[in-house]
């Protein structure tokens, strides 16, 4: 039977667990996933059809309807506007007659906003057909819709001017470029991979290998800083036949794009480090979940786990230690920030909705496929690589008290030197500020929209665990932006976008809170509507999750930090004022019958 | 002492909250001994005559007239109450709020039952006269600030009477559960 839709179902072995695998790639080679497909998916896999349905419209790179033969995913998050994403908008809907989030008549140009693609430092940046095509200008826009309009392949609009390391490899030729400007333990030179597997881990036992994680006092690097040594051991303590590694490559926060370039230019430490959790916690596969933005690193990244394999540093009795098996499979996301969230990614893996679930259980006690899971950042993974070679004292003697080692840090804005930059944690603000070249610095974000908006009084404060914790994000505004309109008021948007909708306090409160936020904006604001926001924000506290937790963030730490910018909009005269407008408000009323919108 | 002065209007309602408030019975008696009237549907004073201690407001703005009543109240009642579901939320009239204006107007004068075949002209009431429609029904606190809330549809007479002693003497508000349970 020649039916594309069965294929790929039957390429996945009718698995229900891997229906993000089977939308994927329907929605590749048919450019959407219709009505049809789903009911043959929902028939062929055994599940209900609302079921297909819910993961299908949970994701933003899913769709029921064709988005266009060429599918243009232009982010809108805050550093590409900075750097002029509008004009950018602006020549595509001029050049392909569409406005943005439609699709042309003739359905061959589909034009959409997207959130962060882990290309700040080379905005403005747009995904077309899962390639990347950084560094837009309106020139270059014209080239690309006139390529479309002859028919041409993506690869042809693309150009060959790709970046530097990996991503000139015949599996990637991606224009990304790397622009590591400092390198350390993760993406230093010279390292062979494997030879910590063969050269440490065959002479340690796998509580010599927790010990030894435990002992160097490392704590996860995508942002909740969760003890990793714990962690492995929780999982290793947990009861199950199986058990899981996952490697969180789903980097979604906006503004880090570090883990972008550990995948292009150290994948091998990447997969080396789920190799040694394996070993530590007695797991036997391995999930790599890669955020859809990088499915242009699959292909390259499959062929660095096949060389792996033959290597045997992958699969059956892994580098001689006998019954040592353990394998990894890439499994891509589709479009979701909330899926960074350990227990939402697993969701997502199973083939479902990436909803954070209700902790306990913890991932580590029923994960994936109910087995014990660990899930670890792909920076921390690789540094245990690290750890294991140069010893436990050698990262407790870098960084601060409470934190230890180092971070790789994604900066972007307003700076001369954006890039990714692997530093020791005790970095303060100031320090990064100098490095990367920043003049007239209004304001810094840090950890990105879910962590702390600063201003200069605090730019002494030091990147740690205990004061300024982040996962690597990093943002700089200059004296010239207005942080209210184009930044905090970009984040709110952002996470209203990416609630997950499940608990009612995320999915109204931020509503809310942008709302009142406009109103202030717009001259209409009072004392006591920065009080309000602040009250509202405290019931985010009991959503289920850190976007929830931390979806009031950009407006409460600007309100706290830079509380200046508030109290210059808002009016002092007045203890109330609604907002109301009456002449807007009659306008509608007045062209529906032909008047003239007079009324006092 | 001189009595505290009531004032009441109904906007974008259907007068189902001043029925309500009829319906406290012969403690209408009590009433008129306890307070004065001004501006209300209930005495038919047109206009403001003196400042009043307590506004009652039923139903939300739908037009710019309502939007003006509402202010004229704000102006002159220290304390302003949204009285039922229309002040506070908007209620039915605002079942409206997702369609656009012109729909609404061509289904009341073009297309519906009563007047698609009575209107060959296709005209639309725009006598300068006429209130302007908003764009969407409003409720109360959304174009002034409202000091009170009685929820309801129509808030219960016992609730109406209850919260009305309440302002003019000064006691706290008892809400038993039978006053503000709806199902």
């Amino acid at each position: 039977m020649n039916d594309p839709v069965i294929n790929i179902i039957e390429k996945y072995n009718k698995d229900y667990t891997r229906l993000m695998d089977i939308l994927i790639d329907v929605q590749d080679e048919a450019g959407c996933v219709n009505e049809d497909a789903v009911h043959k998916i929902a028939d062929a896999i055994g599940i209900s059809v609302v079921d297909v349905e819910q993961t299908l419209s949970f994701y933003h790179f899913f769709s029921s309807e064709p988005r266009g033969k060429y599918t243009v995913y232009l982010n809108n998050s805050a550093v590409a506007i900075m750097m002029g994403r509008d004009m950018i908008a602006g020549a595509f809907e001029q050049e392909a007659g569409c406005s943005f989030n439609s699709v042309t008549g003739d359905g061959l140009i589909g034009l959409f906003d997207t959130a962060c693609i882990g290309m700040n430092d080379q905005e403005p940046a747009a995904i077309i057909n899962n390639e990347i095509f950084p560094r837009l200008t309106t020139k270059k826009v014209r080239q690309i819709v006139k390529g479309m309009r002859e028919g041409r392949p993506v690869e042809e609009l693309r150009g060959n001017d790709f970046g530097d390391g990996a991503n000139s490899h015949e599996l990637v030729r991606s224009l990304v470029r790397n622009n590591i400007k400092r390198k350390g333990p993760v993406l230093e030179d010279g390292y062979k991979v494997g030879s910590v597997i063969r050269e440490h881990l065959t002479n340690m036992s796998p509580r010599e290998v927790i010990k030894t994680i435990k002992k160097s006092n490392i704590r996860g690097r995508g942002g909740a800083g969760f003890p990793t040594g714990m962690k492995w051991d929780f999982c290793r303590r947990a009861e199950g036949d199986q058990k899981y590694i996952f490697c969180n490559a789903d980097e979604g926060e906006p503004g880090t794009f570090k883990d972008r370039v550990i995948l292009t230019e150290a994948p091998g430490l990447i997969i080396e480090g789920m190799v040694i959790a394996a070993y530590a916690v007695g797991a036997s596969e391995g999930l790599l979940y890669v955020r859809h933005e990088y499915k242009y690193l699959v292909k390259y990244l499959n062929k660095v786990m096949d060389e792996m394999r033959a290597g045997n540093l992958l699969g059956k009795n892994i580098a001689g230690i006998d019954g040592f098996d353990f394998d990894v499979r890439i499994q891509l996301g589709a479009g979701a920030y909330v899926c960074g969230e350990e227990s939402a990614l697993i969701e997502s893996a199973e083939g479902k909705r990436g909803e954070p679930r209700d902790r306990p259980p913890f991932p580590v006690q029923k994960g994936y496929l109910e087995k014990p899971t660990v899930v670890n950042n792909v920076e921390t993974l690789c540094l245990a690589v690290k750890i294991l070679k140069n010893g436990a004292a050698w990262f407790r003697d870098q960084g601060t008290e409470d934190s230890t080692g180092t971070k790789i840090l994604s900066v972007s804005g307003d700076c001369r030197e954006a890039g990714v930059y692997e530093v020791t944690w005790g970095f303060t603000v100031n320090d990064v500020l100098k490095t990367v070249d920043a003049e007239q610095v209004q304001a810094v974000q840090v950890g990105g929209p879910s962590g702390a908006l600063i201003g200069p009084d605090e730019f002494d404060r030091v990147l740690c665990y205990s004061d300024l914790s982040t996962g690597g994000s990093i943002m700089i505004f200059d004296e010239n932006r207005d942080l209210l309109k184009d930044v905090v008021l970009n984040f709110m948007e952002f996470f209203i976008e990416e609630s997950c909708g499940s608990c009612s306090t995320c999915r109204i409160l931020p509503v809310l809170m942008k709302q009142k936020m406009e109103k202030i904006l717009e001259g209409h604001g009072t004392e006591q509507d920065i009080k309000d926001i602040k009250e509202w924000a405290r019931p985010l506290e009991h959503s289920r999750c850190g976007l929830g937790h931390t979806a009031a963030n950009p407006i409460l730490t600007s309100i706290k930090n830079l509380r200046n910018l508030y109290e210059r909009k808002v009016k002092k005269d007045v203890e109330f004022d609604t907002g109301f407008d009456l002449h807007k408000a009659i306008r509608e009323g007045s062209d529906a019958v032909g008047r003239i919108p007079i009324a006092h | 002492m001189s009595k505290p002065i009531l004032a009441t209007a109904s906007l974008a309602g259907c007068f189902g909250c001043h029925m309500s408030l009829l319906d406290i019975d012969e403690r209408i008696l009590e009433l008129i001994e306890l307070v004065d009237f001004n501006k209300s549907p209930i005495n038919d004073i047109k206009k403001f005559t003196r400042p009043c201690d307590i506004g009652l407001i039923e139903g939300g703005c739908c037009n710019n007239d309502n939007v003006h009543v509402l202010k004229d109240f704000r102006k002159h009642c220290k304390i302003l109450v949204s009285v039922g579901e229309c002040a506070i939320m908007g209620g039915l009239p605002a079942l409206r709020n997702g369609l656009p204006v012109s729909d609404c107007l061509e289904e009341a004068y073009l297309n519906g039952p009563s007047t698609k075949d009575e209107n060959p002209e296709g005209i639309m009431p725009n006598d300068v006269e006429l209130p302007i429609l908003l764009d969407k029904v409003y409720p109360c606190h959304e174009v002034v600030k409202m000091d009170y809330y009685l929820p309801g549809c129509p808030p219960d007479a016992e609730l109406l009477w209850g919260a009305l002693t309440a302002l003019i003497k000064g006691n706290e508000l008892e809400l038993p559960y039978e006053v503000i349970k709806y199902d």
